[in-house]
């Protein structure tokens, strides 16, 4: 074909456009906006018109803002007044800016003044370049003549040329004189010396012995007093060596090239700008005499010199080294070794050349060494020592409380003071505190003082127990023989179910195993119990911690456990955090109070102030100053206490006591439904009911207490005049004495039926209103078969309803004007509202498919005799869900309020549910309400959650 | 020479039945007048609140938006708005003239008992079953309330709202007035459930009633009683408890169908009058004259001085 080969006659230039392959879809041509370049740093460059020179704007090519050179804001109002803002080209430079433009880093830097002149030695050279470099050579030299002449300066910008450094400036104050050294002046002969230290010499010089007679000469007319300024120094010079040259080569000086040879070449320790050019123009005495005029070897000698030596005088050849070899010895000077003798005539020298180069001036060394310290070793310990103190050995192992372990202490001192009477370090906290007098800290020291004292007994009784083993070193068996014995007294009489009740170890369950066997083991009066239940797979020495944990464990919560088991049950919850907000409760002395209120002494006694925060938008709401203008606290002021401080629930125990009457009652009714014939008045009365026995103020917590030990009481002791609680006696068959309570249990019955599973009382109670329901239908039923039979209960015959619901409650005024659905369903609280007589109208409201009558009938009789159960039975149930919300949300606040507002919720839940519930809302209260106990391992008191509303429910 | 000051004419107590009103809303459970006396409010077990004029016994508008009964309302100083709450647990600000709802407040978590707004109806104050008061912005649209005053231990039963103080009876037997001038909180203890409270017109006195059928008059500085008034019965419900027009007498409902009224200062029981057999749930004494609403079950009844003429209009 004539197409490859017409392609081979082209020239192409460039590169191809891609093919297009028609399967592909079009590419998109990249936009313009997205066409970018970037930097070498990867940020997009933006390009800025005709110069570049201006600043770049925009992210990474911005100002800082990402729209770069933003308008800025003004903004200025009357409580803000705008500032004026002066902006400086630095504002709107980022650190490239900066560095691009040089415009150097702001930082702390010496001034000039100050500075060194080490900085500006290589501009100074630049300069000096330049100078030699210009058209006319040494043409600055005007400059600086003029300059020197006015070195404080106008020149301003010449001013850092000329300037003197402060050292400098400093040392002229004080007499320094340029070319002189620094340091005390010194008379002749030392400046000799030093002059020979200090003296260059290359090549050939003077025979010392010469030089010496010359300066003896010398010394001849110098009158003694006259002291010289010691000669300058030459420093050490440490730059560094970077070239090829030889080493100490440096290249002809063009200065001094220039100028012609400069015989006898100083350096000055402070060498000045000025001094340089002082030596430029030959004016300073010490140097040869020089003059001003043009020299080097393009201009040949000119008219105003004198000599032609240095015509074409480059630094004199004459100065360099040109022998190789030792140098003469008696020439005593430098050469390239260390000098080795520096003159015979001074023996003392030769010693002292070894330090030659580490003595300072003023030091010579000394004549006899220092006597060489003695270290003596520290003192071989005993072997029995150990670097551990123990404090007492009775404290190691007993478990005393702080007060005691404090007497003791006191009384070891007295024998321990004879032994170790200043030693401060066998002292400890205790002592050091009695010793200075410091009161011990307030409040129970230890969760000991809150033991009864018979369990503090006990507690003593295991302390002489385990001192009896420390005392006797015998083996440990033999020991334990003894507690344990003591244990198994203990625990054999004890045919108690309440194993479990505290686990002292609770943490480790393996270890909780064990020791539950053990008591059970104990219990069965076995005598090898506590070797039975150890772990045989456990080291001895953990056996032996076991052993006593067990034993002591044993003995202590045996006796603890029917006085407090009673009243303290496992904490459900971890508790997050310390600390509770209380309001400060000063309407807890009700007694008081009552007392005035029944006296009618009203006011001081019955009244309450507290301060009060309002929210200030409800100050701003009322037109009113806000009285805190400073507090930020709304409501009440709070204190912050203790959570577990039994404090907190103090307030609580104290007027509980005389209530319990209502939970018997319902508790009764509950235990005997079908005996009808029991005084059930209170049954349905809550607080809004009995206005006659409202100063029963009753506590949900003591309330279950006391109502479980009457409980056992009855069941274990049958009937007793109780002569502590005399509140609770008229309806009571049995009333215990609060010793007996302590001591008695009460039986595993009763609290399975409170705490175990609530389904047979459930399905009983619903079986129960299943056939209320039934009865209700069946009502219903005949209601509408008979509507005739409606009359009857249509009139008042409360009486006859009295009868037959005698057991449920007081017949309440009935209320028509609701639909029965919304009563039944309704939750009632607070003040019953007054009934309505039923009135024809209220039908006609209700669409229904009834005829009047019937409806308006029916609505009569459900009111009389169904609701009441249905009522109960739903709204035990509502209350149920309700609770659980409670439970969750509410649980953890106001516990105090919790408390006391449970009682009344008690009280009406209680008798609002009616005796076939009145059991399960004991449990719920029970339920309600933990305890956890905390002493020395026992969870402590937390009353976590209770009944924050009102009484539930009083009207049907 | 100078006239003796006329003798103060001696106040005559309502007697007198003017009219009866069939509210039609099942249970009046309050019945309110509003500021100026000319109207009143009714507040219906049926969850609808009426608004009548009931010298004429004209239904002016009826507000329905509660989900249940409606226990308690109240009128602005401006007659253009009025609130209620009830047993839905809400409390509602109406519009009077569009009958709208214009903001529903909910957050207490039972039933809500009493309701009043302040002086400028610009907070509404709530007293609710769950122990706590609420204040509720009407000016903003937050819906959480200003303030909640949780002091209470029981149930608020009643509660009153002066120029800078909120009078709260409760349950809990205590009466609480929290002064925000003073910012303080001052707890009167009664002992028995307080079911009403009441200021009287001078704002030096409170009127407490409650359920050991005894009102008592008690100084609002010292929390001393000056007065207790007995006869009546009130035993379970809640029932109001008012000041006259002219602070000379204060008054009760009762549980025996019947109104008391006794001389404030004597203490002697004035007036007793009987309304009807059931129990006269509310009562509302008109804030300038010498008339007196009441509320027994579905009717409300409006009652004069014996010299009022019995106004008629069909």
């Amino acid at each position: 074909m004539a197409a490859p080969t017409e392609q081979l006659d082209y020239v192409s230039f460039g590169t191809p456009l891609e093919l297009l392959s028609e399967d592909e879809p079009l590419k998109r041509p990249v936009p313009l906006q997205e066409q970018t370049v970037k930097d070498d740093r990867g940020r997009i460059k933006r390009f800025h018109g005709a110069f570049t020179g201006g600043f770049s704007a925009g992210y990474f090519n911005t100002v800082g803002s990402k729209e770069g050179w933003a308008p800025s804001q003004f903004i200025s109002s009357r409580q803000q007044k705008a500032e004026k803002q002066v902006f400086q080209p630095e504002d709107f430079m980022d650190e490239e800016d900066l560095a691009e433009h040089g415009i150097a880093p702001r930082e702390i830097m010496t001034t000039d003044d100050f500075a060194s002149l080490t900085k500006n030695q290589i501009r100074s050279k630049a300069q000096a370049l330049s100078v030699l470099a210009a058209p006319i050579p040494g043409a600055t030299v005007l400059e600086d003549l003029i300059a020197a002449s006015s070195y404080c300066g106008k020149w301003d910008g010449k001013k850092d040329k000329f300037r003197i450094s402060i050292g400098v400036k400093l040392l002229r104050k004080m007499g320094w004189k340029e070319g002189q050294g620094i340091g005390p002046r010194v008379k002749r002969k030392l400046q000799r010396q030093r002059n020979g230290a200090g003296l260059r010499l290359y090549g050939c010089s003077l025979p010392p012995e010469e030089s010496d007679k010359s300066e003896e000469e010398d010394d001849a007319y110098i009158p003694e007093n006259v002291t010289f300024a010691p000669k300058d120094v030459t420093p050490i010079d440490f730059t560094p060596k970077d070239n090829l040259h030889g080493l100490g080569y440096s290249g002809i000086d063009p200065g001094k090239a220039l100028i012609g040879g400069v015989l006898e070449e100083h350096i000055h320790l402070f060498s000045v700008e000025s001094e340089r050019t002082s030596n430029l123009l030959g004016s300073e005495g010490y140097s040869t005499t020089r003059k001003i005029g043009v020299s080097g070897q393009a201009f040949g000698v000119g008219v105003l010199e004198e000599e032609d030596d240095d015509i074409y005088g480059t630094e004199s050849l004459s100065r360099y080294d040109t022998v190789i070899g030792e140098e003469e010895p008696g020439d005593c000077m430098y050469g390239w070794s260390a000098p080795y003798e520096y003159s015979k005539k001074n023996a003392e020298f030769i010693k002292d050349i070894a330090y030659a180069g580490k003595i300072l001036e003023g030091f010579t060394k000394p004549s006899k060494s220092l006597s060489i310290k003695k270290i003596y070793l520290p003192p071989e310990l005993p072997r029995d020592y150990k670097p551990v103190h123990y404090c007492h050995p009775v404290m190691s192992t007993s478990n005393t409380s702080y007060q005691k372990s404090s007497d003791l202490m006191t009384s070891c001192r007295q024998m321990e003071r004879a032994a170790l009477q200043n030693s401060r370090h066998q002292m400890n906290a205790v002592l050091r505190r009695n010793l200075i007098e410091e009161p011990t800290l307030p409040g129970p020291s230890s969760v000991f003082d809150l033991l009864s004292n018979e369990a503090k007994k006990r507690i003593k009784e295991v302390k002489q127990a385990v001192e009896q083993k420390q005392l006797s070193q015998s083996l440990p068996s033999c020991i334990q023989t003894v507690s344990t014995d003591e244990a198994l007294r203990a625990w054999q009489n004890i045919c108690g179910n309440e194993i479990g009740t505290f686990k002292p170890f609770e943490k480790i369950p393996e270890k909780q195993a064990r020791y539950e066997k053990y008591i059970s083991k104990l219990k069965q009066g076995r005598s090898d119990a506590l070797e039975a239940s150890l772990d045989s797979q456990m080291t001895e020495w953990e056996r032996g911690r076991e052993r006593e944990e067990f034993v002591r464990a044993a003995m202590l919560y045996k006796p603890s456990n029917s006085t407090l088991a009673s009243r303290f049950t496992q904490g459900k919850h971890e508790d997050d955090s310390e600390n509770v907000y209380v309001v400060p409760d000063h309407e807890d002395d009700l007694n008081d109070k009552e007392a005035a209120v029944k006296m009618k002494m009203f006011g001081q006694l019955t009244r309450d102030a507290f301060e009060w925060h309002p929210d200030k938008l409800l100050c701003k709401r009322f037109n009113i100053p806000d009285p805190y203008p400073s507090s930020s606290i709304v409501g009440l002021t709070k204190v912050k206490k203790d959570k577990y401080s039994v404090f907190n629930f103090l307030n609580v125990m104290e007027n509980t006591k005389p209530h319990l009457k209502q939970s018997q009652s319902d508790l009764s009714t509950n235990q005997k439904p079908d005996k009808a014939s029991i005084p059930l008045k209170s049954n349905r009365q809550s607080r809004w009911d009995v206005p006659g026995k409202e100063n029963d103020k009753k506590d949900s917590l003591s309330e279950f207490i006391t109502f479980a030990r009457s409980q056992s009481l009855s069941e274990r002791q049958g009937s007793q005049p109780d002569s502590s609680e005399p509140a609770i006696i008229p309806k009571e068959q049995t009333a215990p004495t609060l010793d007996d309570l302590e001591e008695k249990r009460p039986s595993m019955d009763l609290f399975k039926a409170i705490f175990a599973n609530s389904s047979d009382d459930e399905s009983s109670s619903e079986g129960d209103g299943d056939d209320e329901d039934n009865q209700q239908g069946q009502n219903k039923s005949s209601l509408i078969k008979d509507p005739t039979s409606l009359i009857e209960c249509q009139e008042p015959s409360k009486n006859k309803t009295k009868e037959t619901f005698s057991n449920q409650e007081e017949c309440q005024p009935t209320k028509s004007s609701d639909t029965s659905e919304n009563l039944a369903t309704q939750e009632e609280f607070g003040p019953r509202l007054p009934p309505v007589v039923p009135y024809g109208t209220v039908s006609l409201s209700s669409g229904s498919v009834f005829p009047e009558t019937i409806k308006r009938k029916y609505k009569e009789k459900q009111n009389k005799h169904k609701p009441k159960m249905d009522h109960k039975q739903k709204r035990y149930k509502k209350k149920k869900k309700h609770r659980k919300h409670k439970h969750k949300s509410k649980s953890k606040k106001k516990i105090i309020e919790g408390c006391t507002s449970s009682s009344d919720s008690t009280e009406s839940s209680g008798s609002d549910t009616g005796a076939s519930s009145s059991v399960l809302s004991t449990e719920e209260l029970l339920k309600s309400i933990h305890f956890t106990i905390f002493t020395y391992g026992i969870r402590f008191i937390k009353i976590a959650c209770a009944e924050l509303w009102p009484p539930a429910g009083s009207i049907t | 020479m100078a006239f003796p000051q006329p003798k103060p004419e001696k106040a005559e107590m309502p007697s007198k039945l003017l009219r009866t009103v069939d509210c039609k809303q099942g249970a009046v459970r309050a019945v309110r007048f509003n500021v100026d006396g000319n109207y009143c409010l009714t507040c219906g077990s049926d969850k609808s609140l009426k608004l009548w004029n009931p010298y004429r016994g004209i239904l002016l508008k009826s507000y329905t938006g509660h989900g249940y009964e409606v226990l308690d309302a109240d009128g602005s100083f401006d007659n253009s708005q009025l609130c209620s709450c009830g047993s839905d647990k809400t409390v509602i600000l109406w519009d009077v003239a569009s009958g709208q709802v214009i903001r529903k407040f909910r957050g207490h978590a039972g039933k809500v008992n009493c309701v009043r707004f302040n002086e400028e109806a610009s907070v509404i104050i709530s007293g609710s079953i769950d122990s706590s008061v609420r204040c509720w912005d009407t000016r903003s649209r937050r819906p959480e309330p200003i303030q909640i005053m949780d002091e209470a231990k029981d149930g608020v039963s009643s509660l009153q709202v002066s120029e800078q103080e909120i009078l709260t009876g409760s349950v809990d037997g205590r009466v609480r007035r929290y002064d925000l001038r003073v910012g303080q909180l001052f707890s009167d203890f009664i002992d028995s459930p307080v079911t009403s409270v009441s200021f009287s017109k001078d704002g030096q006195c409170m009127l407490s009633s409650s359920l050991d059928s005894t009102l008592r008059l008690i100084d609002k500085d010292t929390g001393e009683l000056l007065g207790e008034y007995t006869g009546h019965k009130n035993s379970k419900y809640k029932l109001d408890c008012c000041f006259s027009d002219k602070d000379t007498h204060v008054g009760s409902c009762s549980e025996d169908g019947k109104v008391y009224f006794w001389d404030l200062v004597e203490g002697s029981l004035a007036l007793a009058f009987s309304i009807g057999s059931g129990v006269v749930q509310s009562l509302s004494f008109h804030p300038r004259e010498s008339k007196l609403l009441t509320a027994m079950e579905g009717n409300v009844q409006l009652w004069g001085k014996q010299s009022d003429e019995e106004e008629t209009v069909d």
